[in-house]
């Protein structure tokens, strides 16, 4: 096998027998399991007259309440992300781990992609079946299922793999703590960003929608979250969106359209630009 | 920065370059920053020789090591390892390696750790149990080779850092302080392990501290002082001279400081030993204490150890 295989499925033996996979998975059963339950709830919503929501209203209220989960849920996704991927390098180089491994006839561009490709198969994997399951409970509880579930599931858990993508960047060189808290810091600015683009646009102002062009060319988990959301959202919403134009689109919790296929292409060059970085960051660090 | 080394030479096994040295550097430098590592390192070690790395804490010792494995890069000058440049990747296959920071992956097994080392080294699939075995029985875990790392004692998982740098029989082992969390026996152990090495023809690059343990498996030795050798030799020659114990009462620190043309004197109080004195001198010696009004009630010359032969070069070195 590959050293870079070798070293990817030694990372996943790693969260496995540290028991996050098990962490993970109780924590995400009791979490759909609480969702399917308050979903459950909109379809036992009545109107003013004491008569049933028509499925139209329930699907609507589907489809917010599973955009503000699901926002919890990919940041949740992005946040482990960040905070496993901050010491995934320099952890080791500091504890001496890698010293004897890095001895052996391995380059460091096989560790870096080693790593990066464990951590994301598993980022991978826990979003699509975290996300299939409460796809499912959601579907279960109302009868309302996103019109784009595949595409969803794919943003979101690119999301998560730009946050441990940035992580990993930056615990190519600095230590594991420093590096989760620099790159939550930057998704959560780049989420804030995107918002003022937001306002940009409602008010048809250029300069402050330029800010979330380029955060989201720094960064473009707050771009990919915009794709999440217009997967999750039905079409009669996004027609009234649209019909109000400018101020349609300047909701940071709705999209009026799906991320533009120039962007799309940006982010697999950012991811390979980010890889490479990394590869070239760790090495040239001496250790 | 300058990028860290990781090149294969077309041919790389070491048996192309059989009968260069194990190790070869001319003139190898590593400053960080403005801070002088390891100042102009020139050294040979034959193939299947016994190599003591020794210096002060500070000495440059482990920066020599890690340049010579390529997990840092030269400043200046140039070195080969089995006779292929320092980072060549094919000449890891033959290289086993103890780190001073010894640390392995506490949730796996030790038969789990060795066998990621065969994976990474790597060595034949089919070998790998036998390998395993040996390694694990050469450094007695063979009872916890199904345990946890993580529930080593540190003695335990410097043991099972020396099986990794064992695995495929390399053709040079480097040693970084391979005895620092080891009890005596543990010691006495690693010490029976260099021999079997050595005698094997595997070279070994002892990098300690520790000047009995050297003095004990050593052929030739290297003392290293602010990153620069200052000695090196076989046992033979840097051990020539004769240590002088006198226990003496009745002399002052001036009658003592009088006594220093005599050679280094190590000041125990009652005992000074003279670290490097021709037994010629001994009667010489014997009358001066005596005309200082000391009272000598033992002499006892002995062969110089590499503690004396150390601590007289670190002196020189200071002056």
């Amino acid at each position: 096998m590959p050293p870079f295989l070798v070293i990817a499925r030694l990372t996943i033996q790693e969260s496995s027998r540290r028991r996050l996979l098990l962490a993970l998975l109780i924590l995400t059963l009791v979490v759909v399991g609480f969702s399917a339950w308050g979903f459950n709830k909109i379809t036992t919503l009545t109107r003013a007259n004491g008569t049933p929501l028509p499925p139209e209203q329930v699907a609507l209220l589907t489809s917010q309440l599973l955009i503000v989960v699901t926002f919890m849920f990919s940041g949740v996704l992005a946040l482990s992300a960040a905070v496993v991927a901050g010491p995934l390098i320099s952890g080791e180089v500091e504890s001496g781990l890698l010293l004897s491994m890095l001895a052996r006839p391995v380059r460091r561009s096989e560790v870096v992609i080693g790593k990066w490709l464990g951590l994301a198969a598993l980022v991978a994997v826990y979003a699509a079946g975290a996300g299939s399951l409460e796809l499912g409970a959601v579907d279960w509880a109302t009868g309302y299922l996103p019109p784009h579930p595949v595409e969803l599931l794919v943003f979101v858990a690119a999301e998560g793999l730009v946050l441990l993508s940035v992580g990993m960047l930056l615990s190519t060189r600095l230590s594991g703590i420093t590096a989760g808290v620099i790159a939550l810091v930057a998704w959560l600015m780049a989420w804030i960003a995107g918002v003022v683009g937001d306002i940009g646009t409602g008010l048809q102002n250029q300069a402050l929608e330029n800010v979330g062009v380029v955060s989201h060319l720094l960064l473009p988990s707050d771009g990919l979250w915009r794709g999440a959301i217009y997967a999750m959202e039905p079409d009669t919403l996004i027609a009234a969106m649209r019909a109000l134009g400018a101020a349609g689109r300047a909701n940071p919790f709705a999209a009026a359209d799906p991320p533009p296929t120039q962007f799309l292409a940006w982010v697999v060059i950012w991811f390979a630009l980010v890889l490479s970085l990394s590869i070239w960051s760790f090495r040239t660090r001496e250790i | 920065m300058a990028e860290v080394a990781e090149k294969t030479e077309a041919a790389a096994s070491p048996g192309a370059a059989a009968g260069t040295p194990a190790v070869k550097t001319v003139e190898l430098r590593k400053k960080f920053g403005r801070t002088v590592a390891l100042a102009g390192l020139s050294m040979t070690v034959p193939r299947g020789e016994v190599f003591g790395f020794l210096g002060p804490n500070g000495a440059g010792k482990t920066t020599a090591v890690k340049l010579l494995l390529g997990l840092l890069t030269p400043t200046s000058g140039e070195g080969w390892l089995l006779g292929k440049r320092l980072g060549d990747l094919g000449t890891r296959r033959h290289i086993g390696y103890l780190p001073e920071l010894f640390r392995y992956q506490a949730w796996l097994t030790a038969s789990e750790v060795l066998t990621l080392h065969c994976e990474l080294a790597p060595l034949p699939r089919a070998s790998w149990k036998d390998e395993i075995r040996t390694v694990l029985e050469t450094v007695g875990l063979t009872e916890r080779a199904n345990d946890r790392v993580g529930t080593f004692s540190k003695g335990m998982q410097q043991r099972l850092g020396l099986g990794a740098a064992l695995l495929g029989e390399p053709e040079l082992v480097f040693l970084d302080e391979p005895t620092s969390a080891l009890d005596p026996v543990g010691r006495h152990d690693v010490r029976e392990i260099i021999r079997g090495l050595a005698s094997r023809g595997t070279a070994v690059f002892l990098n300690s501290h520790l000047l009995s343990e050297v003095e004990q498996v050593c052929d030739r030795v290297a003392v290293v002082d602010h990153g620069r050798v200052i000695a090196e030799g076989t046992m033979d020659d840097l051990l020539g001279g004769t240590a002088v114990r006198v226990r003496v009462a009745g002399l002052a620190q001036a009658d003592k400081n009088q006594l220093a043309k005599f050679g280094r004197i190590d000041d125990e109080g009652e005992q000074l030993t003279f670290a490097s004195l021709d037994p010629g001198r001994v009667p010489e010696l014997v009358a001066t204490i005596v005309s200082m009004g000391g009272r000598v009630y033992e002499v006892a010359p002995r062969h110089q150890t590499l503690e004396d032969r150390f601590l007289q070069l670190l002196e020189d070195e200071e002056k």
